[in-house]
C-alpha cells in the first residue's frame, strides 16, 4: 500500500525533478487545466523545484473563473423576479457581475442560498412549493451529470417550481481552443483528475491525434503531478505524443458511462462563451428539447448577454496562460481575496488566488 | 470545484446511500456507481462518481484531511 508519505516523499520528489531536468533538451511549456492542480502546484512550491526551461501555465481549470459576466448578470436578473430563490455553489456568489454580485443581491434581500449538492436545491424546491427554485448549474464534466440527474428527478417528481440556469462547460473543447491560440504555445497538458473520472482518459485521444500534443491525466499530490510532468517532457522530447493516465487509482480509460449517459440524456452540446477565451465551438451544455421546460432563462424570459469587461481585470489573459497574475496591474493592489475584482481571485481555486496565497513577492 | 472526497458507504436503500467520513455522515446519491455497504466511493456534490479501493480511499482521506485543514479551516468541506 502506498501511503501519503510516499506521494510526498522529499527524496522521490527531488528525484523526479532531477529526472525532468535531465530529460529536457529544449524549453517546454505545459499547462494544467484544473483548479485543484493550480492550488496543489503552488502549495507545494513545485515551480521552484523545476528547471527554468520548464514553464508551467495554469489554464481555464476553474469553472467559476470561466463563467462569463453575462451568466452572473442573468442570475442577478433572475434574483429580481418574484418568488424566486436561487441555489448556487459557494464560490459563485462573490463573483462580480456588471453591477453587483449575488452576495450583493442577498444583502439587498434577494433569496440566495448556497448548496453543497444540486440535490439540496431539489429538496428546497420540494420543501417550498410557493417558491420558484432556480439552481445555477456551473461546472465541468465532473459536476454536469449531477445537474442532469436532478433535472430528471424534478420531472419524475412533477416539480413545477424547479428550474436550472445552465452554465456547464466541457474541458476537451477548451484544450482545442488553447492549442489554436497563437499567443500561447503549449507543448503538453496536465489533464484534470476528477473530470477524467467521468469522461475517462480516452477523451483526450482526439486532441493528441489532431494536434500532436501529449496529455497526461494526473492526481493531486506532488509525486502525481511530477510524474505526469516527467511523462509529458519525455513525450515532447521524443516527439511521441499520446494519452497517459498517471491517476489510475481513480481514473479509468473509459470513464463513468452511467454519469455520461445521464448527461447526454438531459443536455445537448452548444457553442459557449468562456471568460477570456471567447466563444468555443461545442464547449457548453444546454437542456435538450425533452427537458427544455426546466430552463430558467426561457421560463423567466432572461437572456444571457455578452458583456464587455471594463474593470481592467485581466482574468481572461490569466485563464488562457497569456500572462501570470502578477502581470495584471490590479493584482494585490486593487484586487485581493478580500475585495476581488475578477473571478480568478474570488475562487479559492483561481490562479490569482493561488498566486496571492503562495507566490506573492 | 471538481474536488471529490472518498467516503465509505454505511447504508444503502436503492439509489440513496449514506456515506461516512471521519464520523460525519451525509446522504449520497448512488445513481452513477454500483456500490454496496462497506465500499468506498469518491463523492462530488453529493453524488458518488467512482468506486475506489479501500487503500486508495484511506490514503486520499488523509490527504484530504490535511488539505481541508489548510484551505478551508472554517468549513471542512467544499463543492
Amino acid at each position: 500500500m502506498k501511503h501519503v508519505e510516499e506521494y510526498r516523499r522529499k527524496d522521490l520528489v527531488t528525484k523526479l525533478a532531477r529526472q525532468i531536468d535531465a530529460k529536457l533538451d529544449r524549453p517546454v511549456t505545459l499547462m494544467e487545466v484544473c483548479g485543484t492542480h493550480t492550488m496543489a502546484i503552488h502549495r507545494h512550491g513545485l515551480p521552484d523545484l523545476l528547471p527554468p526551461e520548464l514553464k508551467l501555465l495554469s489554464g481555464p481549470g476553474c469553472p467559476v473563473c470561466v463563467t462569463p459576466t453575462g451568466f452572473i448578470d442573468a442570475a442577478i436578473e433572475l434574483s429580481q423576479k418574484e418568488n424566486v430563490t436561487l441555489a448556487t455553489f459557494g464560490d459563485l456568489v462573490r463573483v462580480p457581475g456588471s453591477t453587483t454580485s449575488l452576495e450583493g443581491r442577498k444583502a439587498e434581500g434577494a433569496d440566495v442560498v448556497t448548496v453543497y449538492s444540486p440535490l439540496d436545491a431539489l429538496a428546497a424546491a420540494e420543501k417550498r412549493p410557493d417558491r420558484n427554485l432556480i439552481f445555477l448549474a456551473v461546472g465541468f464534466e465532473t459536476t454536469a451529470p449531477t445537474g442532469a440527474l436532478v433535472v430528471q428527478e424534478a420531472r419524475n417528481r412533477g416539480l413545477q417550481n424547479f428550474a436550472v440556469l445552465v452554465g456547464n462547460k466541457l474541458v476537451p473543447p477548451a484544450l482545442r481552443a488553447l492549442l489554436q491560440d497563437e499567443a500561447v504555445k503549449i507543448d503538453g497538458f496536465i489533464c484534470p483528475g476528477h473530470v477524467g473520472t467521468i469522461i475517462g482518459a480516452k477523451a483526450y485521444e482526439p486532441i493528441v491525434r489532431e494536434f500532436g500534443v501529449p496529455c497526461v491525466v494526473a492526481g493531486f499530490e506532488p509525486v502525481d503531478i511530477l510524474a505526469a510532468i516527467l511523462w509529458l517532457v519525455e513525450m515532447v522530447v521524443s516527439d511521441e505524443p499520446e494519452v497517459r493516465n498517471a491517476y489510475e487509482r481513480v481514473v479509468t480509460w473509459e470513464g463513468n458511462h452511467a454519469a455520461m449517459d445521464c448527461m447526454n440524456e438531459v443536455f445537448e452540446v452548444e457553442d459557449s462563451l468562456w471568460r477570456g477565451l471567447g466563444v468555443i465551438p461545442a464547449s457548453g451544455l444546454r437542456l435538450n428539447d425533452t427537458y427544455r421546460e426546466f430552463d430558467a432563462a426561457a421560463r423567466f424570459d432572461v437572456v444571457m448577454h455578452e458583456v464587455p469587461d471594463t474593470s481592467g481585470c485581466r482574468c481572461g489573459d490569466v485563464l488562457r496562460g497569456a500572462i501570470e497574475p502578477t502581470e495584471c496591474p490590479l493584482f494585490a493592489v486593487r484586487c485581493t481575496p478580500e475585495s476581488p475584482v475578477g473571478p480568478c481571485m474570488v475562487s479559492s481555486e483561481g490562479t490569482c488566488a493561488a498566486f496571492y496565497k503562495y507566490r506573492r513577492e | 470545484m471538481c474536488l471529490a472526497v472518498p467516503m465509505k458507504i454505511v447504508e444503502r436503500e436503492g439509489q440513496r446511500g449514506v456515506a461516512e467520513l471521519e464520523g460525519v455522515t451525509r446522504e449520497v446519491a448512488l445513481h452513477f456507481v454500483d456500490a454496496q455497504v462497506g465500499d468506498y466511493v469518491l463523492v462530488h456534490a453529493g453524488f458518488a462518481i467512482q468506486k475506489v479501493d479501500e487503500e486508495s480511499a484511506l490514503e486520499t482521506i488523509e490527504l484530504f484531511r490535511e488539505m481541508m485543514a489548510e484551505e478551508f479551516p472554517d468549513e471542512g468541506r467544499t463543492s
